[in-house]
């Protein structure tokens, strides 16, 4: 059994980056990611390029999976949001139609309420998106996937380094 | 679950490695971080106790290079091996795409080894997946101790099915990259049946 693949398409990117890059303006953050539940990451918008984004999307990604577990002892539904509070940078996380993780960073010029009300906006659009893009990767032919023209050769030399 | 981002034309894998406490894992891990260039690897995280035991995972991103234009990345991660973690365990293996069990060699450990491989199982089970359909190897740490079963013991004690299997030292880098190598084609070519 393999596990149904998560595929991201141009479409579907330039219309997350669109939303991600409207919230972070709106909600005057400094970062905002995009990163499915289990840390891979699908969009960010702004953030300095020393921001290690892999990093921070698994280890998000480890933390809303810990508090579902927390969750799951004490018999409560998934937590949807969360919110830790730091001295410069604060970070609001909530998750988005069940299985993507929208991270906000957000510093002193804006507040955690402005931050939560641009988020709860943003989170049915972006959630039309991402249930859109699962209609679209369930409907595609296999013919279209390039991964059916991999070959064994192709494989093996990504070893040969 | 592999993500696949025909935009970015980039492949994601999840490779969990597995194994009772202290077999190795989190050793595999720094030895391919190590091992691999600069531009092939990000930061190694590692979630641990005070005495560098794994209290949550380690996590180590790997690119392995271009396949047909798209780039090919590999999320490793390990699991707490502790018998107490096992809460834990279980949030590391959702989404996997590929399992290593890193079986502890020395005859003591027998126990523990079988004990973490019915956990694994059990795991994955409960979170609907099948460890025989999933790409899975085996790999037998710690090859270089004088009290290391020999194979055929072990092969036989926790390899019924004889999956691929790989003699390691992680300590010293033996056997590590041939196991991730087989686990990765497995899945690559996982990806590829998938799609035909």
């Amino acid at each position: 059994m393999m596990n149904p693949q998560m595929v991201m398409y141009e479409e579907e990117l330039a219309q997350l980056q669109a939303l991600t890059d409207k919230l972070r303006h709106d909600s005057r953050s400094q970062t905002i990611l995009l990163v499915d539940k289990n840390g891979q990451m699908i969009v960010t918008s702004g953030g300095s390029t020393d921001l290690d984004t892999t990093s921070l999307s698994s280890l998000v990604a480890g933390n809303v999976a810990a508090t579902g577990g927390i969750a799951q002892v004490i018999r409560e539904d998934e937590f949807t949001g969360q919110f830790h509070e730091g001295k410069d940078i604060s970070v609001h996380m909530t998750l988005v139609a069940g299985r993507i993780i929208l991270v906000v960073l957000f510093g002193k010029d804006t507040t955690h309420g402005l931050v939560r009300l641009r988020v709860r906006k943003a989170t049915s659009e972006l959630t039309a998106v991402f249930e859109a893009l699962e209609r679209k990767a369930a409907t595609q032919s296999p013919q279209q996937n390039v991964f059916a023209e991999i070959t064994d050769d192709d494989i093996d030399n990504l070893f040969n380094d | 679950m592999s993500f696949i981002n025909y935009s970015a034309r980039e492949i994601n894998c999840k490779l969990v490695y597995y194994g009772p406490g202290l077999c190795g894992k989190t050793t595999n891990l720094q030895h391919i971080y190590n091992k691999s260039k600069e531009d092939a690897k990000g930061k190694m995280i590692s979630l641990a106790t005070e005495t560098e035991r794994t209290l949550f995972f380690d996590f180590l991103p790997l690119n392995l290079g271009s396949i047909r234009g798209f780039k090919t990345r590999f999320h490793l991660y390990t699991v707490p091996g502790q018998v107490f973690y096992d809460a834990s365990r279980k949030l590391i293996l959702k989404g996997v795409d590929g399992v290593c069990f890193v079986a502890d060699s020395q005859e003591e450990r027998i126990e523990a080894n079988i004990e973490s491989l019915d956990n694994l199982r059990y795991n994955l089970e409960e979170q609907g997946y099948n460890l025989d359909a999933l790409p899975y190897v085996i790999q037998y740490n710690k090859r270089d101790l004088p009290n290391a079963m020999p194979l055929s013991e072990l092969s036989e004690v926790l390899n019924p099915n004889k999956v691929p299997e790989y003699e390691a030292a992680a300590v010293d880098g033996t056997g590590v990259f041939e196991t991730l190598k087989a686990l990765a084609k497995q899945v690559l070519n996982e990806l590829r049946k998938g799609s035909s």
